[in-house]
């Protein structure tokens, strides 16, 4: 019934409007074209300049409104996210002057210039002075905007700190695995062709490679140190995921077959951030931020800032993975070791 | 083959004057209507397929725009359309990606590349230069028809059991190529390719007919640099899809390998539904390469034809020449060519060298002086107009209103260390929509109502298309305006839903706003439509006192209210001079087939 009622008002409101326009015709014909054109002109005229300033303030009042939602009241949480919001504040400033300038211009000359009477339209074909000028001026601020982009983009691009903390993720329909290198800080090696969760090894690691026997993995969560730089080896097993981080400012594809890296330095911990925030449940979040099927915006990792305290009680208590697979390994080794070495070449992470 | 013998060819066309409109009686409704070779109708064919694939298009964006906006509800009414793809009123997730998937490939691929340049280039090449028909009108007829059959194969699509291809428009392997890895990925995603395939031979039957066309087939005096803006703007998107086209067709061919002959193009090391797949060496980025050397000319293939057409329209309704009508020729050359070299910014992210993303960084930022070059000349040629509010002059200054939007913050994207943190988020989507989405509709429609009175005789109604314009236009920017904020949040595109996320959860509210108004905006259309159809039989006529409504200069204009195949009646004009000697001399306009005076001022 309800159902019914909504779209008989809007086919009413269809016919009305129509109705409307078609006799807006008649009444123009009745009045003389040329001055009926004449007044619909000023009206839109009109619409024109006022569509300007109502937009105006709704850009205000839209980021009075929106703003304080958006990440860059608190800052980022990596210090890589901090040149990111410097350089983005200095784009805002440079893209927000030209807009304002432009869309003045627009809608005021659309205004003044509406057709009069009493003026005839400029002749006016060219001028090379005003053409080089604004060839020129955006050619040199675009090149200023380059040079900031790219001076940030080999910094992040560049190889990870040497003291970074290594941490493995690899992405699979729907969720993240997270692997960290034991006690020599090596991750062992993979092959997905080992891959089998039955027999304790979803991730495909090669435990024939000894560096693999102290390697903790463990699902969705990660712990890092605050202030110490990770770099993530970044892995996917089945389509392309992505690593999103948006309160580091970062993100980096998980591609299948092609490892990628991305390195950044936290420098609040969650709950420094949950503070700043304002939120008590905030986390930082890993979401996909690659289509990568039907669930993909499920696709929900969390990292955990903390002190070295925290992380040293927290890392404590984790196993290697490798005692869990053992027992396999003792029951079937002889299969398991020859598959292993027969893939010796295959995708290979160290 | 010039035009006279374009005409020769055929047996039911114009030979002399006197017999032309007599001989078009004996045209039988299937040569007439359905297999015409006369580029007039085969343009009008073009623009109702991309009329009905917009409305398609748009429905689907208003559906998935539901889910966005109110997650927690359902609508019944969903099942009874949907069926088993909106279970007790609420979308599937799958149907939701293919919702998502089919909007982005119908409005790209049929709506705003078949329908815009398509419908435009058809219609305005030949009158515009003063041609006959197209150089070849049985290829251009092919043109057509193949884009039919991609329309018929993608439109199949949507009734497969396991839906249509629902892994973005991107269609990025693995997901694409792997059946397990989404339904979409099954039946669906060998029609996608089919039909994009077909649609590929329909673009390139299309752009070589249109370049021969403007480089052949100019009438006497119509030299290059006196081609209006529009023909510039269709001859260098005819470049651009005849040389990008061919290799989304290689992606697409190598993924049919992938997916049916157990090739390992795009795939290696997957493990997917605890299967463990052979294929080892290949590479997904390969495919994005390949997308993409295509996907970013598109998006000016896109463009252009929009950008023409506003400079054409801004232009006769400012009562002004062009501002600058060598430069507007030389940034038209300067965003083609640069469209080459800009595709990687697609893919800061993907595990790209980063030293090869920095020279994508540095042209994909030079090509913002010759689109602001654009953007200041249109302003200068409105500055001292006198200007008429006529529909299609407020499409146009619409456009560039959402094209300088749009414009700014691909400044934002197209620099990578900005790009990490906002590729992929609502920023983006907010983006594109406004500088090649809206902006090229907004620039189509301009074409629209600007050549209705040339198209069929009649005049569109003026309360309804300024109606259609306002809600257009103040709805676009309510749309698209505050996900800029979204993406400035991090929040992700291609979600169903952001309740579960802690970061992302608190635009509840906005996205129930951008929503109601998603939906007014496309009932909105209904009026453009409804103006469109009922005008054709309804509207007031085109008399030979107002055969020329807008008072333009151009060619088109000095054909008979109805041209007939052929165009012209008697000879084609000559031409005299450029196409923008509006307000020259104290006189109102001067068409280009006018000669030129004695005591006229040079420019």
């Amino acid at each position: 019934m309800n159902t019914f009622f909504l779209i008989a008002i809007v086919v009413l409101i269809f016919l009305v409007i129509f109705q409307i326009s078609k006799a807006s015709e008649y009444v123009s014909i009745l009045k003389g074209e040329e001055k009926a054109r004449k007044q619909n002109n000023k009206i839109n005229g009109f619409l024109m300049i006022a569509f300007l300033i109502l937009g105006l303030i709704g850009v205000w009042w839209c980021n009075d409104l929106l703003y304080p939602k958006t990440l860059l009241p608190h800052g980022a949480g990596s210090s890589e996210g901090n040149s990111i919001d410097t350089m983005m504040w200095i784009t805002i400033v440079i893209t927000g002057i030209v807009f304002f300038i432009t869309q003045i211009l627009l809608f005021w000359f659309s205004f003044r210039y509406q057709e009069s009477d009493k003026r005839k339209a400029y002749y006016f074909t060219h001028n090379n002075k005003l053409e080089i000028i604004w060839t020129g001026v955006p050619a040199i601020t675009l090149t200023i905007l380059v040079v900031f982009g790219l001076k940030y983009w080999f910094k992040f691009t560049a190889d990870a700190p040497k003291n970074s903390q290594v941490i493995e993720i690899t992405g699979h329909q729907f969720g993240w695995e997270i692997r960290y290198p034991g006690r020599d800080g090596i991750l062992g090696r993979k092959n997905y062709k080992l891959t089998d969760p039955a027999k304790g090894n979803p991730l495909g690691v090669d435990w024939s490679d000894a560096a693999s026997h102290d390697d903790v993995h463990v699902p969705t969560t990660m712990h890092v140190v605050v202030n110490r730089p990770v770099k993530l080896v970044i892995n996917s097993q089945d389509v392309i995921h992505d690593v999103g981080l948006p309160q580091f400012r970062l993100k980096m594809d998980a591609v299948p077959g092609t490892p990628t890296t991305l390195w950044f330095t936290p420098i609040l911990t969650t709950k420094e951030m949950a503070k700043k925030t304002g939120n008590p449940d905030f986390v930082y979040e890993i979401s996909c931020d690659q289509m990568c099927g039907r669930s993909h915006f499920t696709m929900r990792g969390v990292i955990v800032v903390e002190t070295q305290k925290e992380f040293n009680e927290w890392w404590i208590k984790q196993r290697p993975e490798y005692l869990k697979a053992k027992q396999f390994l003792t029951t079937t080794a002889d299969s398991t070791k020859t598959v292993a070495l027969e893939n010796h070449q295959g995708s290979i992470i160290k | 083959m010039n035009n006279e013998e374009v005409l020769h060819e055929k047996p039911l066309v114009v030979h002399d004057a006197g017999h032309a409109i007599h001989e078009h009686h004996h045209q039988s409704f299937i040569t007439k209507y359905i297999f015409s070779q006369d580029h007039k109708m085969i343009s009008k064919q073009y623009l109702l397929t991309g009329i009905i694939w917009a409305v398609i298009g748009g429905f689907f964006s208003v559906i998935f725009r539901l889910q966005l906006g109110f997650p927690d509800q359902t609508f019944p009414f969903l099942e009874d359309i949907f069926g088993h793809w909106a279970k007790g009123g609420r979308l599937d997730t799958e149907f939701y990606y293919a919702l998502v998937t089919m909007h982005g490939t119908i409005l790209v691929f049929f709506v705003l590349t078949a329908g815009l340049s398509g419908t435009f280039s058809n219609f305005l090449i030949p009158l515009q230069v003063g041609a006959r028909d197209m150089a070849s009108p049985f290829l251009n007829m092919l043109s057509y028809w193949f884009f039919f059959l991609a329309s018929i194969v993608m439109f199949s699509s949507l009734f497969l059991q396991t839906g249509p291809a629902s892994g973005g428009w991107t269609i990025y392997p693995p997901l694409s190529a792997l059946g397990d890895a989404m339904d979409g990925s099954k039946g669906g995603m060998d029609f996608w390719l089919t039909s994009i395939a077909l649609f590929i031979i329909s673009v390139l039957l299309g752009g070589l007919n249109y370049i021969t066309t403007v480089l052949n087939m100019r009438t006497k005096g119509m030299y290059m640099t006196r081609l209006p803006l529009t023909v510039w703007s269709f001859l260098f998107t005819a470049i651009l899809g005849v040389l990008t086209f061919p290799v989304l067709l290689s992606a697409v061919v190598l993924l049919l390998f992938d997916r049916h002959l157990g090739t390992s193009f795009y795939l290696s090391d997957i493990v997917i539904g605890g299967k463990i797949l052979p294929n080892e060496g290949g590479s997904p980025i390969l495919f994005q390469h390949l997308f993409w050397f295509l996907g970013h000319p598109e998006v000016y293939i896109i463009a252009l034809p929009a950008m023409g057409i506003t400079s054409e329209v801004i232009s006769t309704n400012s009562r002004k020449p062009i501002f600058g009508y060598m430069a507007m020729v030389g940034s038209f050359f300067a965003i083609a060519s640069l469209s080459f070299l800009v595709w990687a910014h697609h893919m800061f992210v993907s595990g790209m060298n980063p030293f090869l993303g920095s020279f994508f960084v540095l042209f994909t930022l030079l090509i913002a002086v010759p689109s602001a070059i654009k953007v200041f000349n249109w302003l200068t040629t409105l500055w001292k107009g006198n200007i008429h509010f006529t529909p299609g002059m407020l499409f146009a200054i619409g456009f560039v209103s959402l094209f300088i939007s749009g414009g700014l913050t691909g400044i934002w994207l197209g620099n990578s260390a900005l790009d990490l943190h906002l590729h992929d988020t609502y920023f983006v989507i907010a983006h594109f929509h406004l500088v090649m989405g809206v902006a090229s509709m907004f620039g189509m429609f301009a074409g629209v109502y600007h050549w209705y009175p040339k198209m069929f005789g009649r005049f569109m109604n003026h309360t309804l298309s300024y109606l259609h314009f306002w809600i257009s236009f103040i709805g676009a920017y309510f749309i698209f305006w505050p996900m800029h904020y979204e993406g400035l949040a991090g929040m992700p595109r291609r979600y169903y839903d952001f309740s579960n996320w802690e970061s992302f959860k608190m635009f509840g509210g906005l996205n129930e706003f951008i929503s109601i108004t998603a939906i007014i905006v496309f009932a909105a259309q209904f009026l453009f439509i409804f103006n469109f159809f009922y005008s054709m039989y309804k509207g007031r006529k085109v008399t030979e006192r107002n055969k020329n409504p807008w008072h333009s200069t151009t060619m088109e204009w000095t054909t008979p209210i109805h041209p007939p195949h052929g165009n012209w009646v008697s000879e084609i004009p000559e031409v005299h001079r450029w196409p923008y000697d509006y307000g020259k001399d104290g006189r109102d306009f001067i068409a280009q087939t006018e000669p030129v005076g004695a005591d006229e001022s040079k420019h």
